[in-house]
């Protein structure tokens, strides 16, 4: 298996006023295809800014970042996007599924944006809402669901253009127990089936579902055993 | 799967660029849709501005050219392809002879020269006495070609022109007025002292321009009996009509020349009156008054577009979360642009789309009102629509461009 992301010497400033606040201090990280990844941390720890920074959202301060092979540095937003729709998979606590729109229109928004085909995107659809099992609920709105059914369609759209890595920032976080569980049962076959996850976590609990965890810690990561969560 | 990955790697769509900018065209289309749809009232009332302006761009523009083109043709039949010509002649040679006409006649191009003289005066029926009834002498030709239509009996021929058959051809008013009501053909009447008989009824004009100053209607009869009736033997007045396809101002040169000759270049002598000269003037004025009234419509255009760019940018606001994913899934500034911007255009086109259909309800209610012709005027349809699309593009490139630009992590945060 080979490495799917380095990051080098990783920092992220922000000014406030006159102060500079160092969220993210010289993250070293290597992630490997097909690892499911957790990164454990309390709120205010930098890990939401990582998160940003893996998923193409956010450029870092300085240090050396490559998703994939490719070296991520200061492109311009075109590029960006273009990055985060072939190469990421966004998974977000609360859904974000628009309203308006279908669980096959949520589903096929990334295909869009890819230039996809009709036909094409029509079975890719398909097929990932039935890998996801709401083969029967294609023609629901969101509202029509359930939270543990639209985090699926939410999953279903992030691998629809089957990309390098998943990234998932507290999947379970607006779910239920139960729920919450099924939902990491969803990211464990997906694991298996080779995907590279990067889930960000406050919850040990969750993060023990995860091959691998690293724990983040005022802009500092180290690598943490399974067993320590 | 990984196997899938790697494909995907290597794969970057390269697609013709004219196919994808439709493609990308047509689903910012759909999505603004589903938007406008979802929004109906918000939207309606947003369109509201551009339905005005565009409703009273068409309606003033179709009024005015209905009722133009319902003058012009009121013209035509007074005379197309005609010049008036008024001779006021000289001392010695007082108006215009049978003679003068026929060197008229000879200039190429002239079909016909009819003579023209009016006067005055009193009809006598079963005793009654009709004052000031308005006699035209006039020649056959003139039923022709000012496209006269007659309600029954016919018009006078060549062979009651020559001074002594008394026949007239009378309007409806006279019937009503001098006749009371009997208007059948072959009645008896006294015109000036002299029997004539009543041979052909006109279709009264459906027109603006009939002669409504006449109490005791109009007859119309051969021109020498006029110049018998005045004791004179010279007419002051001509109709020359000639062949279309020959340019208004060349005959009335060639017939100024002849007139020069006959009036011996005196000034004053006759005056000439070109129809056509007129019609261009009018369509100048109608050109001139669509332009001002558009231009005061256009400021309701102006108010519907800044109601347009306000509704998006509260849109843009309330969609910051939904820029924000979109932006997260993958999609460039310029889609994100491209769909702001359809958004509004689909409103301003729709809009005007409605306006047009109102304006021309409008018009079509106005040209009844003031008994015009409804003319649907193309013209005025394309600039309403493509006015509708500017706005849209102008007022919407703003808060689309806005959009564009909203960082995504501040957009997804945004609640």
């Amino acid at each position: 298996m080979g490495e799917i992301l380095r990051m080098q010497n990783i920092c992220k400033d922000y000014v406030m006023g006159d102060e500079i606040q160092h969220v993210l201090k010289n993250i070293d990280l290597t992630v490997d295809e097909g690892e499911f990844l957790a990164v454990l941390g309390p709120s205010g720890s930098g890990k939401s800014t990582l998160m940003n920074i893996i998923g193409c959202l956010d450029v870092p301060t300085s240090g050396d970042y490559w998703l994939d092979g490719l070296h991520v540095a200061d492109e311009d937003e075109k590029t960006l996007a273009r990055i985060r729709n072939q190469r990421i998979g966004f998974i977000f606590q609360s859904f974000y599924l628009l309203q308006k729109q279908t669980a096959f229109q949520n589903v096929e928004l990334p295909l869009l944006y890819a230039n996809a085909s009709a036909k094409e995107r029509r079975e890719r659809t398909e097929e990932v809402l039935k890998l996801v099992g709401l083969g029967d609920k294609m023609d629901h709105y969101p509202s029509q669901l359930s939270g543990g059914q639209q985090q699926r369609v939410a999953i279903a759209r992030a691998i629809a253009n089957r990309p390098s890595i998943l990234l998932a920032d507290e999947p379970t976080g607006a779910l239920d127990q139960h729920t919450g569980a099924q939902v990491m049962e969803l990211f464990e076959n997906l694991h298996e089936e080779g995907n590279t996850i990067i889930m960000i976590t406050h919850d040990a609990k969750i993060a023990s579902h995860a091959s691998r965890i690293v724990k983040i810690l005022d802009g500092c990561i180290s690598e943490g055993a399974v067993e320590d969560a | 799967m990984p196997d899938q990955n790697i494909k995907m790697k290597g794969k970057e769509r390269r697609t013709n660029p004219v196919s994808s900018f439709l493609l990308l065209t047509g689903q910012s289309v759909k999505m603004s849709l589903e938007n406008v749809m979802a929004n109906k009232m918000r939207s309606f009332l947003t369109m509201l501005g551009i339905m005005i302006g565009v409703a009273s761009v068409i309606g003033l523009i179709t009024i005015v050219s209905g009722a133009t083109s319902s003058i012009m043709s009121d013209m035509m039949g007074l005379g197309a392809n005609s010049l008036q010509l008024s001779a006021q002649g000289t001392d010695i040679h007082p108006g215009l002879l049978e003679d003068d006409m026929d060197q008229l006649r000879k200039i190429k191009g002239v079909t016909a020269v009819s003579p023209s003289v009016s006067t005055t005066t009193d009809t006598v029926f079963n005793g009654d006495i009709a004052k000031d009834t308005l006699v035209n002498g006039t020649d056959p030709i003139y039923f022709k070609s000012a496209q006269v239509e007659l309600l029954s009996g016919r018009i006078f021929g060549d062979s009651d022109s020559d001074g002594n058959t008394n026949v007239a051809v009378v309007d409806k008013t006279f019937v009503q007025k001098a006749l009371s009501g009997h208007g059948k053909i072959g009645t008896k009447f006294l015109l000036d002292g002299y029997e004539y008989q009543l041979i052909g009824i006109m279709k009264p004009k459906d027109s603006m321009t009939q002669d409504t100053w006449n109490n005791t209607g109009t007859v119309y009869v051969p021109y020498k009996n006029v110049l018998r009736m005045m004791n004179k033997y010279y007419v002051s007045g001509a109709d020359i009509y000639y062949d279309s396809s020959i340019n208004a101002s060349v005959i009335e040169q060639q017939v100024r020349n002849r007139l020069d000759n006959i009036f011996s270049h005196k000034k004053g002598a006759y005056t000439i009156f070109n129809m056509q000269s007129l019609q261009e003037m009018m369509q100048q004025t109608e050109q001139t008054l669509s332009l001002m009234l558009g231009g005061i419509a256009s400021i309701a255009l102006l108010v519907g577009g800044i109601g347009i760019m306000n509704m998006m940018l509260v849109s843009v606001t309330e969609r910051t979360r939904e820029i924000g994913l979109r932006k997260a899934l993958g999609a460039e500034p310029s889609r994100i642009q491209l769909q702001f911007l359809s958004e509004s255009v689909i409103l301003s086109l729709t809009g005007g789309a409605i306006g047009i259909v109102i304006g021309l309800l409008i018009a079509f209610i106005g040209s009844k009102a003031l008994k015009t012709a409804f003319q649907i005027s193309y013209p005025a349809i394309l600039i309403g629509a493509g006015f509708s699309i500017a706005v849209g593009i102008i007022f919407g490139w703003m808060p689309a461009r806005r959009a564009s630009r909203l960082n995504p992590i501040d957009a997804l945060r945004s609640e």
